[in-house]
């Protein structure tokens, strides 16, 4: 593969990049939750790309731990969206203003 | 520039199309579904990358399941599609500041870094040999991870039963309008 390493390093960082932006910019929760997504996929990029470079399987065995770990957030995440739309009747985390549950 | 190469340039630029769409769209169905296009380019590149095992996981959870998942929450909540949003200067200045300082900090170690130009080499790991190493070298952090699968599982039933048996008469007649 004739492809720099510092290559695949900067698809990831720009992805990383963009997960940053949506979790600044958005007002939804649900947003919020894609933008972690995309971060922790490309955190998984750098992973798989750093056990070819060095030849070491411990690399794609953290990406198999990443992509776990990624699940159970989301389902946690997802369960706690919906618990406050059930209170508050909105994603917008700005309307989350008051400690009455 | 030999075909893996152009391969790995047009997956990157399907890769980042498709998450910029991601993160802009105001209907987060929108998002979603181009999310699903980032994650297949992304199994893609793991696929290039000598990585098949990964490659099918990726389209399996992440595609399949978790955006599913995220579709599914959607309906069911019908998030409102107009999200005050309104680009203000002042609001977004921390986070444009600190993004900036990011990516160039990022781009200097990514740069600097000695061995980083060098080229990658054609590998692959069967997925044979990788579960042997995964249950060989990592079999407790494969029981950790299963744990906390199974306190995810647990706290998504909690979180979603709502408050039991104090019943919320409000805001339940509030969800079916």
């Amino acid at each position: 593969m004739i492809v720099p390493f510092n290559h695949v390093f900067m698809l990831a960082g720009a992805v990383f990049f963009l997960g940053l932006i949506c979790i600044f910019t958005r007002r939804n929760l649900i947003m919020t939750l894609i933008g972690i997504e995309v971060m922790m996929n490309a955190a998984a990029i750098v992973f798989v790309a750093s056990a070819v470079h060095w030849n070491r399987l411990e690399g794609q065995a953290f990406v198999l731990f990443i992509i776990g770990v990624a699940a159970t957030e989301v389902a946690v995440g997802l369960a706690l969206v919906v618990a406050a739309h059930r209170v508050t009747g909105s994603v917008d985390p700005d309307r989350y203003n008051f400690l009455k549950w | 520039m030999s075909l893996y190469a152009v391969i790995f340039y047009l997956l990157a630029l399907l890769i980042l199309a498709a998450t910029g769409l991601a993160v802009t769209r105001k209907n987060p169905v929108h998002a979603v579904v181009s999310l699903i296009f980032s994650f297949f380019g992304s199994a893609m590149l793991f696929f290039l990358l000598g990585a098949p095992f990964l490659a099918a996981l990726e389209i399996i959870i992440y595609a399949g399941a978790i955006m599913i998942l995220f579709l599914f929450v959607i309906m069911m909540l019908r998030v409102d599609v107009a999200e005050g949003t309104g680009f203000s200067l002042v609001r977004w200045m921390p986070s444009i500041v600190l993004g900036l300082l990011f990516l160039a900090l990022s781009g200097l170690m990514v740069l600097k870094e000695p061995g980083s130009a060098a080229l990658i080499k054609p590998a692959i790991a069967s997925p044979r040999e990788f579960g042997h190493f995964v249950f060989e070298r990592y079999w407790l952090a494969v029981e950790i991870i299963s744990l906390l699968l199974l306190l995810g599982l647990l706290a998504a039933i909690l979180l979603g039963k709502g408050r039991g048996g104090t019943s919320t008469p409000k805001k339940k007649g509030g969800d079916e309008t």
